[in-house]
């Protein structure tokens, strides 16, 4: 498989994923009861 | 307070800023430029300069935030729910400053020959600091969103 990082688009999707990720994972685990 | 964001706004815009040119625009140039015999013109002019302000705005921009975090310092790295989101942004911060001082920069001064390298090895380092900046770049993407989220809200 090639590796996202290696084309600029790729790079910012890869980047778009992983804050959707990140906000799930925040909303869901690191934000309860707040 | 004040004095601190704004340190860290000025020195973040221009971390991000060069890393932003770094990888939208002189990777691809350089590849054209080295086609035509002007990549010397970058090597030697433009990227040392650039990497200048990159690597030194980078420690500004982290040492600025972590001042302004202040007491929120450890709740935000440690990931406490009232200070979880700028904790996230922090923390790819950190990363994104790691990258930069502990696989950019040695990388780029063999490949920039500031020290001295082999073929193979200046093959290994482009390669190197090539991923370790398209990574930085990526993570920029939600350092940003959780940075401005732990101020707003999202």
């Amino acid at each position: 498989m090639k590796n996202p990082l290696d084309s600029l688009w790729g790079t910012v999707i890869a980047g778009l994923v992983l804050t959707v990720v990140l906000y799930i994972f925040a909303n869901n685990f690191l934000l309860n009861g707040v | 307070m004040g004095i601190f964001r704004w340190v860290h706004f000025m020195a973040g815009v221009m971390w991000i800023g060069l890393l932003y040119y770094f990888n939208f625009v002189q990777v691809a140039a350089l590849k054209n430029a080295a086609a035509d015999g002007t990549a010397a013109g970058i090597t030697k002019h433009v990227a040392p300069r650039a990497l200048l302000f990159f690597r030194w705005s980078a420690v500004v921009t982290w040492l600025a935030g972590a001042a302004l975090l202040g007491p929120r310092f450890v709740p935000a790295f440690t990931l406490q729910p009232d200070a979880a989101l700028i904790g996230i942004g922090a923390w790819l911060g950190t990363i994104m400053l790691f990258n930069v001082w502990v696989l950019i920069w040695p990388n780029q001064k063999k490949i920039l020959g500031m020290t001295p390298a082999s073929d193979d090895e200046k093959n290994r380092a482009r390669r190197v600091a090539f991923l370790a900046s398209r990574t930085n770049t990526m993570l920029s993407i939600p350092m940003l969103f959780f940075m401005g989220a732990g101020v707003h809200g999202f």
